[in-house]
């Protein structure tokens, strides 16, 4: 069965989703992330998406999903990456992803994990209260 | 065959039957129809709205109607350049149509996104739908 990789970086996971993913490789994924900050501990996953070309309802729900489990499990989410055109479909569609943390490209996903991990915090406290 | 009349751009050719039997035809539903979007002309934020649309019809069918039947052609108007969608399935049907074109209605498991969502994305939006025998959407975008 296909897998998307999950890279290790420092204390964090790394994760590129460079195909058009169908609901098996989406279920996988979420499945084999939650394994690997169990056994890894890390406190951070970036997920880039920027090959991603529609993000409709049940993958915007798929990576809600990854980010409340992984805060459950004590790891922030950043999702780095989305194309313009498919933030403009998304909202346009009714999702606005609240809960998913999100960073423009990888080097400020990166910080924004970076920040979060030394202030041994999470990653916005207003954020959060949002919630 | 409903529409034999070709359009004047030359770039698509009639309607094109696809089956929705798993996720995996989800998928592919969407590869034809953003082939179909760029063959057609249009720009790339429309046709992401149109992709995103016709997979959220896709996977209702799917979902709710236990698989249906996708077909992409050009619009109805003749001379209009674009890509008309349309999504059938043969399952239980929708029973309060202003209710599933409501924002937050879900027919079961968060799917309310779905029509009202998939209408906003569309320049045209069509939506039939009886009880026990089934549910058809047939939406377009058109090229500027």
């Amino acid at each position: 069965m296909q897998r998307i990789p999950i890279l290790e970086l420092g204390e964090s996971l790394f994760v590129t989703v460079q195909v058009d993913i169908d609901d098996q490789l989406a279920f996988a994924l979420q499945d084999d992330l939650m394994t690997k900050i169990v056994a890894t501990g890390a406190k951070g996953v970036l997920i880039d998406i920027s090959s991603m070309e529609i993000v409709d309802s049940f993958l915007g729900r798929m990576l809600a999903g990854i980010a409340s489990m992984s805060r459950i499990l004590d790891a922030e989410v950043v999702v780095v990456g989305m194309r313009p055109v498919v933030a403009i479909t998304l909202v346009e569609l009714g999702l606005s992803l609240p809960g998913v943390r999100m960073a423009l490209n990888v080097d400020r996903g990166i910080a924004m994990l970076d920040e979060a991990l030394t202030a041994g915090g999470g990653l916005d406290d207003e954020y959060s209260r949002a919630e | 065959m409903t529409n034999t009349v070709a359009p004047n751009d030359g770039t698509t050719q009639g309607p094109r039957l696809y089956p929705i039997l798993s996720d995996n035809d989800v998928v592919q539903f969407r590869h034809e129809v953003r082939a179909a979007a760029v063959a057609a002309g249009l720009r790339l934020i429309d046709q992401t709205k149109l992709v995103t649309a016709a997979s959220e019809l896709a996977r209702n069918a799917l979902e709710h109607g236990g698989g249906g039947l996708g077909e992409i052609g050009p619009p109805e108007a003749v001379g209009r350049r674009g890509v008309r969608v349309i999504v059938e399935d043969d399952g239980p049907g929708i029973a309060d149509l202003d209710l599933a074109l409501t924002d937050g209605f879900s027919r079961d498991n968060g799917m309310g996104m779905g029509l009202p969502g998939s209408r906003r994305l569309v320049d045209s939006f069509d939506l039939w739908s009886e009880q026990g025998v089934g549910t058809c959407v047939i939406v377009e975008k058109w090229a500027l």
